[in-house]
């Protein structure tokens, strides 16, 4: 029995020291994409004119702080992850962010979003602020709803990205029922949702991250943002059915 | 264990299923908890709110009822608002317990990923608004809005009862009447920052109207439909479409097993409002019950029901508990480890401190009972059927 019990420690030893030695991968399974969506002007803008302007409009959580924080979030990832696997397209990917905004805060402010960016695909980010602040969930549908429509009349595309997956806070902020309206609404309009909570929470379970750490570990925000831009540039081209402008160089 | 009590007109079955909701809710109310699949709000519509909704109103006018016969409207309606009082009491005091566990994640957190998330702490920045909207039931932090629900309903509830002694069916057509009205009409008590109350009042009380009309005779006036065998055949078929439908929220997005004209009848299933279809799925899950678990069931007096019933006879403390063990379980998952027999053990030791405080209560209650100078048998509203 002792030496079963060594030779199961031995065996972990080795599984933990193998862990460490290649830190897992950031990959999202394909079942967690919303991927039977088409993002038609994004690929009409990509075909016709090898270009792609995106806007990401978001709140507190499409950014980082700091100097250089704006170059480590997720936008400016998703442009580098973009832009390295569609070599032959400009692509570009504005960012606006106001920290505090609810979902129907943002709806009214979308009209100068399309005028100043002229936008071929928006990623709305929102319901993190929503979820805090307990806003109806009728309200909340109807401005997501409005929205989404807004943009669609104004030319764009668009891909909703729900909260974050914050497991410390979950018992503070109940994400649950505005995740499941972004959901419903994204199924409705027939949009693609980047189902953010999702993924990390995927990651969390696959040991990928922790998101239980506590201190102000600059690393693991950058980590989480690049492989967040990653994820995002690969619904993008999926539903924007822009497999044949991949390099073949950057294909896995 | 002591046997539980038999004395005549009291339901063990609410008692039982009292306890078995407060358990749920406890399970419901710890995120990322593994354990919380068993609960019913992942195979149907409604969960466990509705059942304790449901025995509160029935139990609040089995016992209330009784009182404003015998006694009065004043003596009656002094009672219930003095239940209020407890419950709203025991609000505050979880308020309390939520604010120093928010301050200690305020001052012990700093990952910068969550710089959003950390806008929850805003409420700590100006108290002077936040513990005063508190007070007022309009500031409610999450998984804290079933006790605001049941206040307002038993301060309400003194007039209702009034009307449910005399003219039951006008007082049960009232409550339908303002449940549909709020419909049409999107009324709703406003809510702190923004917003209305997660649970309506004005919505759930059909749910708690329709518990008490129950207690005053329309169970029994029910009874012979829901011997008729299309009454079951309607409850299962129904049931089988909520499952289905349930287990749809849990296929991939690709696969879609229900038609969009389908989805589009019936979504949203709002909660705030109680939805149709999660009253409908109540009742039907109520008529197979009370089908199949009769008042005389045998089973109720094992022990193996003991502990549930034991906990429903003691609601609103164990209710409360079930709060505060939550918070406290979701800490140790935070603070400790997530691992999945951390899952398990948590939610099987918050389950057994319950039934060891039910336990504890009744003890208390049976010392208090016996002690020489007391008042022989006040008509004490945790007599037949629990508490209200």
């Amino acid at each position: 029995m002792k030496a079963f019990i060594a030779l199961v420690l031995a065996v972990s030893a080795l599984a933990g020291r193998a862990l460490a030695v290649d830190p897992p991968s950031c990959a999202v399974p394909d079942s967690l994409f919303f991927v039977d969506s088409n993002l038609n002007r994004v690929a009409t803008a990509v075909g016709k004119q090898r270009r792609l302007a995106i806007a990401v409009f978001g709140t507190g959580s499409s950014t980082l702080a700091g100097a250089d924080g704006p170059s480590l979030a997720y936008p400016a990832r998703l442009e580098v992850a973009l832009n390295q696997r569609l070599s032959n397209v400009m692509i570009r990917v504005a960012t606006r962010t106001k920290v505090g905004q609810t979902a129907d805060g943002m709806r009214r402010n979308m009209k100068d979003l399309l005028t100043d960016e002229k936008p071929d695909l928006v990623i709305w980010q929102t319901g993190t602020v929503d979820a805090i602040r307990r806003a109806e969930l009728d309200e909340f549908r109807a401005a997501l709803e409005a929205g989404v429509d807004t943009l669609h009349t104004g030319g764009a595309d668009v891909m909703l990205m729900n909260m974050q997956y914050s497991p410390r806070t979950e018992s503070m902020i109940s994400v649950g029922p505005y995740a499941d309206e972004m959901r419903a609404v994204a199924q409705q309009r027939d949009i693609p949702l980047f189902d953010r909570f999702a993924i990390m929470r995927y990651w969390s379970d696959e040991g990928a991250f922790d998101f239980y750490a506590t201190g102000k570990d600059n690393g693991l925000a950058q980590r989480v943002h690049d492989c967040l831009g990653r994820a995002i540039g690969k619904l993008v081209i999926e539903d924007g059915h822009l497999q044949t402008f991949v390099n073949k160089a950057s294909q896995q | 264990m002591l046997a539980p009590a038999v004395t005549t007109g009291r339901d063990l079955r609410l008692d039982l299923f009292r306890g078995i909701a407060l358990w749920l809710i406890y399970l419901d109310h710890i995120p990322s908890n593994v354990v919380s699949w068993i609960t019913i709000r992942n195979y149907g519509f409604s969960d466990a709110t509705e059942i304790f909704i449901f025995i509160s109103g029935y139990t609040a006018a089995f016992v209330y009822g009784r009182a404003m016969r015998e006694r009065g409207f004043v003596v009656s309606g002094a009672r219930i608002l003095r239940r209020a009082w407890q419950i709203y009491v025991a609000h505050i005091f979880l308020f309390a317990i939520y604010m120093a566990e928010i301050s200690y994640v305020a001052t012990s957190f700093e990952n910068p990923l969550y710089a959003e998330e950390m806008n929850i702490l805003d409420f700590l920045k100006q108290p002077d608004m936040t513990i005063v909207q508190a007070l007022l039931l309009k500031f409610k932090p999450a998984n804290m809005d079933v006790l605001p629900l049941y206040i307002i309903l038993l301060l309400l509830f003194p007039p209702v009862l009034w009307l449910l002694l005399r003219w039951p069916m006008l007082a049960l057509g009232s409550s339908l009447a303002l449940y549909v009205l709020t419909w049409q009409f999107g009324w709703n008590l406003p809510a702190y920052p923004e917003g209305s109350w997660y649970f309506n009042p004005f919505a759930w009380q059909l749910l708690f109207v329709f518990g008490a009309w129950c207690a005053l005779g329309g169970a029994k006036r029910l009874a012979p439909a829901l011997q008729w065998p299309a009454t079951m055949v309607i409850a299962i078929l129904y049931l089988g479409f909520a499952f289905v439908i349930a287990m749809s929220w849990y296929l991939p997005e690709q696969i879609s097993i229900v038609p969009h004209w389908l989805e589009d009848l019936i979504y949203p299933i709002d909660k705030t409002n109680l939805d149709v279809l999660r009253f409908a799925h109540f009742l039907a899950l109520a008529a197979l019950t009370v089908r199949f678990v009769p008042r005389t069931w045998p089973m109720l007096g094992s022990w193996i029901l003991y502990p549930a019933i034991l906990c429903g006879q003691h609601s609103l403390e164990v209710f409360c508990l079930g709060v505060f063990l939550s918070f406290a379980g979701h800490f140790a998952l935070v603070e400790i480890s997530g691992a999945f027999w951390v899952q398990v053990a948590i939610s099987l030791s918050g389950i057994a401190a319950m039934i060891a405080t039910a336990a504890l209560l009744t003890w208390y209650k049976n010392l208090e009972g016996r002690s020489p100078g007391q008042r022989s048998k006040s008509p004490d509203a945790d007599l037949a059927g629990g508490e209200a």
